[in-house]
């Protein structure tokens, strides 16, 4: 699209490489749907996207005031598109509490779009603004382009021939907005009517009536004279590899990254879960996996989720449990189990705000010791972490490779940002996943040799010897077992031998994981930025910005914390200083100030808020010029 | 093992580990019966898998020659539950404890006795912590002096039958460690029972809780402290079986046969389909040694109910999802939206 596309008017056309816009209502207003739509049409379009949700804790809070404001926010664009964006260009307010709330996180100079019908002086009062005080009257708004809208009243007007009970219509608004913004953005309807009709393919009147209310909206841009001053804008689609797309959440990505790695594995996949904030969604989407023989089992508690999944996993399935802080924190017993015992299991932790409750919907890095550490006794295990929403499926994947290659349990770390973000995910051909390959105990004869399950490979990895396979019956469990045969022994050598075993064999995963590499700048510099997890968006945008600004930085972002790539000392040493930005209070900088005795920079942002690429821009920049 | 189709017998569920319970432990004769019905049951040694948790009890599956799962405490259920939840077809049983089962593990207990998995539970009470060396438990009687309790236990203790019922069990039955041959059986109708059968089994601990059921098991006293449950039987006991339980509007009574008022037809008839009458058997929870006037504490299967188990209707769910084939690798990875650019 050229930057001066002309459609039904003389409206000016300005091109865009990204925008960020938030949708921000009432939790009633139905906000997520319509950012949903907007991302799914976006998609479909091809622009790069990543959404991210922002509802309150509560189900129901009380309508109109700040505190039950839900927001949707995306970013889409030609190109760098890694975060829902910083701050965002668009904020749709419903309502005015939804603007007071979020009013500090627009750009200066940005546009609002707002429904006037819910600046009334009900919505005034609720908001805190009190009713003398419109934000929309008193210049409040002075330095932003405010698009005045009465929304309400439009959409009952355009669906006024509906016969539509005035509630139902109301219901309608969104999509009055949501045409708006197509105009405003020159993107098509087709995507949005096609989901409506399927989505409410039972209520053809429902369907009718909020197709109406989108093309009004977008009509209505199309002949009022409010955008005239300032035009329409476009965005290009991004150069995005051809291929089959789907959009998915960091959860759905989990989820589906578990079932494919038992598809590829030829082996069922058992999931034991509670549900717990921001995590459920894995549970969700996994329990509608049945016709791929996918069994879940939502437990009485965290640690029968995870108990039962060692049963499962004793008894031959991919078992996997999935949770979130305080979770994990029960689960820690059952996962000393499955170190000792040596069954494959995955866990899938997402992080939140921390200790104990603490900020449930959201995001933190900070549970990265307590993977690590947080068991009794020498228990280590595989810790990996996914840097994006669609990474999320290929950490989980890997996650049961390992597992299942080296008969351990395996950490996930994703957190509440990654779960609830979503982006655009190119499909992979399953020819393009690396296997995942068991290794059971065959059947054995009568006269043959007694059975040794804790036998090992030149890896230090057992065998899976499954239950109803003739002539393996043994009997393993929590107590300290003799090498080999896996009787109990309470040998002073022997348990010093297993403890090193067990230990050596999570060492040799570093010997299949692959090499750090630098994801973007020099291959030696002034400053390298590492990062882990949810903070890669933030991290690239960040080192793309100084590197245009011809600065020696580079990043590289750690998947493998458990065990390290083997060659993270030698590319830390490449630079003149390290940075580790972390949601957390260096945690990461501490494991690695333990394991090469070498001091990095930290920066920690404990805010349950992910970091933006301008606080770590600023921070690069802070370290260069101290150099 | 064997590669032959011969009938295994209890030796050949005899695993290669030398039982570790102290002299005179009931769970002795646990074992010995347990293997005895696996054999009777003409189970094979791979198909079946004893799970445990911790406790003196939880080391039952060393010593059985099948599979085995030794895990942590409290937690033997929500393991044998995902055992049973992805391989149905294997016989599972659980050993376990009144502290496993009943004290860290109780959550687990209500949750998997209401879901009703195919799962053989049996339920070793001796009324103490014996591993731990002899703190009380939760089904503990009032009063009894033990190193945590140096002045007499105050908590009110469990009632595992009722607490099974009242958490929507489907089987329970309640024996004595050396009532032998009715375990033997007891064990075999908790097999053949589709759905988690819950044996509480009385054993006696020795060491720290000697004599704890003495009530019960003495032999000049059994008789007229216990009765043993038979379907279509009536409830009668007492040494010289003179001696029945009489409903009385819906107070049970016990009642003298031996008079000319009363007689057998009067009895109340054992039905072990009865919900609200194992409920009240469930009640007869009396201390013999407490009063003259109790009832007797009853033994045998209280309650049978046909149930669908969790495993069966979960696989039902699967293969209707999955009517016209399987999922494939392809379809699970595409979703049911996308697009195509390029």
């Amino acid at each position: 699209m050229s930057d001066t596309t002309i459609l039904n008017r003389d409206d000016m056309v300005t091109a865009k490489t990204s925008v960020s816009v938030l949708f921000a209502g009432d939790s009633g207003d139905g906000m997520q749907l319509t950012g949903t739509q907007f991302a799914n049409t976006v998609a479909v379009y091809g622009s790069d996207l990543n959404t991210f949700p922002n509802f309150p804790s509560e189900i129901r809070p009380p309508a109109g005031t700040v505190s039950g404001v839900s927001g949707f926010q995306l970013q889409f664009g030609t190109t760098g598109v890694y975060t829902p964006g910083a701050k965002f260009d668009v904020m749709i307010a419903m309502n005015a509490a939804a603007l007071k709330a979020n009013l500090k996180n627009l750009h200066h100079g940005g546009i609002i779009i707002t429904d006037t019908d819910g600046f009334d002086a009900k919505n005034l009062n609720l908001s805190g603004y009190g009713e003398a005080n419109n934000p929309l009257e008193d210049g409040t708004l002075k330095d932003y382009t405010v698009f005045k809208i009465p929304v309400v009243s439009l959409t009952r007007k355009a669906l006024a021939e509906t016969g539509l009970s005035t509630k139902i219509i109301d219901r309608c608004k969104n999509m009055f907005v949501l045409g708006v913004l197509y105009w405003l953005y020159s993107l098509p309807l087709e995507t949005t009517i096609k989901t409506l009709k399927t989505k409410f393919r039972k209520k053809l009147d429902i369907a009718e009536a909020n197709i109406k209310a989108v093309q009004a909206g977008y009509n209505f841009g199309d002949e009022t004279e409010m955008f005239s001053q300032h035009g329409r804008f476009s965005v290009a689609p991004a150069d995005k590899k051809p291929g089959v797309y789907r959009r998915v959440t960091g959860n759905e990505a989990s989820a589906i990254g578990l079932a494919a790695a038992a598809k590829k594995a030829g082996l069922k996949l058992f999931l034991g879960s509670y549900p717990i904030t921001p995590a459920t969604e894995i549970l969700q989407t996994l329990a509608g996996l049945k016709k791929w023989g996918v069994k879940t089992f939502q437990a009485e508690d965290e640690i029968a989720g995870v108990l039962t999944s060692i049963g499962a996993a004793y008894g031959g399935a991919l078992a996997a449990t999935n949770t979130s802080g305080p979770g994990l924190a029960l689960k820690t017993e059952g996962m000393g189990l499955a170190v000792i015992l040596e069954v494959p299991l995955v866990i899938i932790n997402v992080m939140r705000g921390g200790p104990s409750t603490g900020l449930p919907t959201k995001p933190e890095q900070s549970d990265l010791l307590m993977a690590m550490y947080g068991r009794h006794g020498e228990a280590p295990m595989p810790v990996i972490a996914a840097k994006s929403p669609v990474d999320c499926f290929y950490a989980a994947y890997e996650a049961a490779k390992i597992a299942v290659e080296y008969m351990t349990p395996v950490i996930c770390l994703t957190d509440g940002y990654l779960a609830l973000s979503s982006e655009p995910m190119l499909i992979p051909s399953p020819d393009e996943l690396p296997s995942v390959t068991p290794v059971f105990s065959p059947a054995r004869k009568a006269d043959d040799p007694a059975y040794l399950p804790y036998k090992r490979d030149e890896r230090g990895v057992r065998q899976w010897a499954i239950p109803g396979t003739k002539g393996l019956e043994h009997r393993i469990g929590g107590l300290e077992k003799q090498h080999e045969t896996g009787n109990v022994s309470h040998d002073p050598e022997n348990h010093a031998l297993m403890t090193k075993l067990r230990a050596e064999k999570v060492a040799r995963v570093a010997d299949i994981i692959p090499d750090l590499t630098i994801d973007n700048g020099p291959e030696k510099g002034d400053l390298l930025v590492l990062g882990w997890g949810s903070t890669y968006g933030a991290i690239k945008k960040a080192v793309e910005q100084v590197l245009e600004g011809g600065c020696s930085v580079a990043h590289a972002h750690l998947r493998y914390i458990n065990p390290f790539p083997k060659n993270l000392r030698e590319i830390m040493g490449n630079y003149k200083k390290v940075l580790i930005p972390e949601n957390n209070c260096g945690q990461l900088l501490s494991m690695i100030r333990d394991k090469f005795l070498f001091e990095p920079v930290g920066f920690s942002k404990v805010q349950g808020l992910p970091f933006n690429e301008m606080e770590i821009e600023a921070k690069i920049t802070d370290i260069l010029k101290e150099l | 093992m064997t590669d032959t189709l011969a009938q295994l017998t209890a030796k050949d569920f005899t695993s290669n580990q030398d039982p570790k319970w102290c002299p005179g432990c009931g769970d002795f004769a646990v074992l010995q019966q347990l293997k005895n019905a696996m054999a009777d049951l003409g189970l094979k040694t791979e198909e079946v898998v004893v799970v445990s948790g911790i406790g003196c009890s939880s080391r039952l599956p060393y010593y059985v020659a099948t599979y085995g799962v030794h895990g942590i405490h409290g937690r033997a259920l929500a393991m044998a539950s995902g055992i049973k939840t992805s391989r149905p077809e294997l016989s599972v049983w659980v050993g376990t404890g009144d502290g496993d089962a009943l004290s860290i593990g109780g959550n687990h207990y209500i949750h998997t006795v209401r879901r009703n998995l195919d799962l053989n539970v049996i339920l070793f009470n001796n009324e103490i912590y014996g591993l731990t060396k002899g703190q009380y438990s939760p089904t503990s009687k009032v009063g009894l002096r033990t190193v945590t309790s140096p002045n007499g236990v105050v908590d009110h203790p469990i009632n595992t039958a009722a607490l099974t019922l009242g958490a929507g069990g489907t089987f329970f039955a309640r024996v004595m460690d050396r009532d032998g041959k009715i375990m033997r059986d007891i064990f075999k109708r908790a097999a053949e029972h589709k759905g988690t059968s819950l044996i509480e089994i009385y054993q006696n601990c020795p060491i720290f809780n000697d004599g704890a059921f003495d009530a019960f098991s003495n032999k000049e006293r059994k008789a007229d402290t216990t009765i043993y449950l038979e379907q279509g039987k009536p409830l009668v006991f007492g040494k010289n079986n003179d001696k029945g339980i009489r409903l009385d509007g819906f107070t049970p009574v016990v009642v003298d046969l031996g008079s000319s008022s009363v007689s057998e037809n009067d009895l109340w008839i054992h039905d072990e389909k009865d919900f609200i009458k194992a409920n009240m058997l469930s009640r007869f929870f009396d201390d013999p040694d407490a009063s003259e006037n109790f009832l007797p504490r009853p033994f045998g299967i209280f309650y049978v109910e046909d149930r669908y188990t969790y495993e069966d209707a979960l696989t039902g769910q699967i293969a209707a999802a999955q009517e016209n084939g399987e999922g494939t690798l392809e379809e699970l990875l595409a979703g049911s939206s996308t697009w195509t650019i390029g």
